[in-house]
């Protein structure tokens, strides 16, 4: 009789470590954000000086004065979640289904970039599209590429590099919903006339749907709301939202801005990711 | 594909293997896997609108038979033929040929509905919804329509993987292990109902599986497999009562195998001298090569009497009971006979007569005409050993 008690309270217990965590080092900072985000500077004070006074104007004057760069980040990332998707379909179709006792071996080789540093990876590919690298001297030998064109600090160069720094999780899920397909639902379709092709339309990608689903959030959300490959791989004119925030943030210390536009920023993630889920329909999948 | 002008005489005939129709004939057929034969061999023809089963053991070849005969595997030699047609290698999506798989492989992510219409619409076949509809009765599950797969019991995706290989009305249904995940009950009750869906329908039903009594309740012929290889093939009732091999005898049923030596002729008997006592068998029973044989009788065709008793037939005398057991319609004995063999009894409880108690003298004696006869140099053990993974099916 007495071990309904402490078994009702284990779950409550096995949260708390993360409840404690999330709580910390979420929603404390989120709220201290929606504060910053309302603050106005203080008259007379110095820089990075602010005081609350409820001004929410800062949310419409800090959105209308960087709609660009919003729009920027949108497109930049829908483009590298494409791309990330276009090459990752294959690939991961590859490993689960033709690589036999390689899998392990790609699967290892799909995650050995994250052995290395986010940034020292961005900065290779900074040398990989430079004037030295071979991509450039190769696109203009073919004359596929202008004699005077370059790709860095180019909006491709940008998303080039977001697509290569984000193709590992939009691989992995792909993979675990293509490898979780039973085969023998792949040979009941070919026994009931579909071809090659109509089974991959009819049935393949249709099962691995939720690894679609799972893999282009993952890349979109982090690739909305980066600045690194903006940074290192562009130039002024492919800023994204993630640099207005950084330099706002570090450089020139207007706090509430920096807030009102991460605020932002996150609200319009949400709202698109929700409209996406909704049109996906993965609850009917699983 | 394109057809240039036929190579050999099998070619000959240019029917488009989807509209192939008539009897199965695999010739020749091995599978190799490096230095393993799947299949072996293998000759057999399956007459169009028969209820035809293959029988084994796990690993008998008999679903890759199978999967070669859907087209998802390719014979290493030897050549398929559906009717005139030379099917061997094509594609599973151009043949005529349809199967229930083990565990049903329903697309999970699709309706009942377009589960059983997906080859409909493959094929561009206009009366989708009236066919469906209509297989769906056929199987008394249209209220399901427009679930999910995984919203369905075992026993009801077992009717719906059926629905949708049969829809297709293709000349050959080909069912592996189709009843292998439902209970014992359930598939008693699936047996019955697959063998008259399937006069019902009139399709030849091709059926893989490892029990032998779920083959002989519904097939019209069986081949029993055995290292991929075909022991024997007949009726249900030819193979039961003249099996042909020990693994045969082994396999379907029970047998009693008593070592022999043939010891002359009586007509068309033969006299037959097992350990010092003599009996008499029909001679097109006997599958022995030489003198030596195996005499083999069912458990249920002995009979056992009280020593001293007058009794017909053939008799073997000097028997103790060392065993009973009481099941209900009949009484299972085991019988230590003189020359250190155990024999099994199963005698009806029909006469009112008591049973025996462990540690009587009895003889033993049965119709001649049930005896049957097999080389002496066989292993009597073939087809007794039980796989452990069958256990529990």
């Amino acid at each position: 009789m007495n071990m309904t008690l402490p078994k009702v309270r284990v779950p409550y217990l096995l949260l708390l470590p993360g409840f404690a965590f999330l709580f910390t080092f979420f929603i404390l900072p989120i709220a201290n954000l929606a504060q910053t985000s309302t603050q106005t500077p203080i008259s007379g004070g110095d820089t990075g000086q602010y005081e609350q006074s409820f001004a929410f104007s800062n949310y419409v004057n800090a959105f209308l004065d960087n709609r660009e760069q919003f729009a920027r980040s949108f497109v930049y990332a829908t483009l590298a979640t494409i791309f990330a998707l276009a090459i990752a379909y294959p690939l991961a179709y590859a490993i689960a289904f033709k690589a036999g006792k390689f899998k392990n071996i790609l699967l290892v080789l799909v995650v050995a970039p994250f052995f290395t540093s986010f940034l020292l990876r961005t900065i290779a590919w900074k040398q990989i599209l430079g004037e030295e690298g071979f991509v450039v001297p190769t696109l203009r030998s073919l004359h596929l590429m202008g004699q005077q064109t370059t790709i860095t600090s180019t909006a491709v160069a940008v998303v080039a590099g977001m697509t290569y720094n984000f193709l590992p999780f939009m691989t992995l899920p792909l993979y675990a919903s293509l490898e979780r397909i039973d085969p023998r639902t792949i040979e009941a379709a070919g026994d009931l006339y579909a071809n090659g092709l109509t089974t991959f339309r009819r049935v393949t990608v249709p099962l691995s749907l939720p690894g679609v689903v799972a893999g282009t959030l993952l890349t979109f959300i982090p690739a909305a709301g980066d600045y690194v490959n903006a940074a290192i791989l562009g130039s002024p004119n492919t800023k994204m939202i993630g640099n207005v925030i950084e330099s706002r943030y570090f450089k020139i210390v207007d706090y509430p801005t920096a807030a009102a536009l991460s605020f932002t920023l996150m609200a319009a993630i949400l709202i698109l990711v929700t409209l996406y889920i909704r049109k996906a329909g993965t609850e009917e999948l699983v | 594909m394109v057809r240039g002008f036929p190579k050999g005489s099998r070619q000959l005939v240019s029917i488009d293997p989807i509209n192939a129709r008539g009897d199965l004939r695999l010739t020749r057929i091995t599978k190799s896997y490096g230095d393993f034969k799947a299949v072996d061999d293998l000759t057999l023809t399956i007459p169009k609108g028969s209820f035809f089963a293959l029988l084994g053991p796990s690993g008998c070849g008999k679903t890759t038979t199978l999967r070669m005969v859907a087209g998802l595997e390719e014979p290493t030699v030897g050549s398929i033929h559906l009717g005139e047609t030379d099917i061997t290698t094509t594609r599973p999506y151009q043949r005529p040929i349809n199967t229930v798989f083990q565990n049903y492989a329903l697309f999970p992510h699709l309706t009942i509905f377009e589960n059983i219409a997906f080859g409909l619409r493959r094929r561009g076949m206009k009366d989708v919804k009236e066919q469906v509809d209509k297989v769906l009765s056929l199987v008394e599950l249209p209220h399901l329509a427009q679930r999910k797969p995984t919203q369905l019991s075992g026993g009801q995706q077992q009717r719906i993987a059926l629905a949708r290989a049969i829809v297709n009305r293709p000349a050959l249904l080909l069912l592996d292990e189709p009843l292998g995940a439902l209970d014992l009950k359930l598939r008693r009750q699936m047996q019955i109902e697959l063998k008259w869906i399937q006069r019902e329908v009139g399709l030849t039903f091709v059926h893989v599986t490892h029990d032998q009594e779920e083959a002989m309740t519904m097939a019209d012929t069986i081949a029993v497999m055995n290292e991929g290889k075909i022991e024997q093939m007949g009726s249900p009732a030819d193979l039961y009562d003249d099996p042909e091999t020990a693994f045969v005898a082994n396999f379907l049923g029970q047998s009693n195998l008593i070592k022999g030596k043939i010891d002359g002729n009586d007509g068309d008997n033969l006299v037959i001298d097992l350990f010092g006592q003599k009996i008499s068998m029909p001679k097109k029973r006997s599958h022995a090569v030489d003198s030596s044989l195996y005499a083999g009788i069912r458990p249920e065709k002995f009979r056992i009497s009280r020593t001293g008793t007058a009794v017909r037939g053939n008799t073997l005398t000097g028997g103790r009971i060392e065993d009973v057991s009481y099941i209900g319609v009949s009484t299972q004995y085991v019988v230590a006979m003189p020359w250190g063999q155990e024999l099994m009894v199963f005698e009806q409880n029909d006469d009112g007569v008591p049973p025996f108690d462990k540690g009587e003298e009895v003889i033993i004696s049965w119709e001649p005409n049930f005896t049957f006869g097999l080389r002496g140099d066989e292993d009597i053990e073939a087809g007794t050993e039980v796989n452990p993974e069958e256990i529990g099916e």
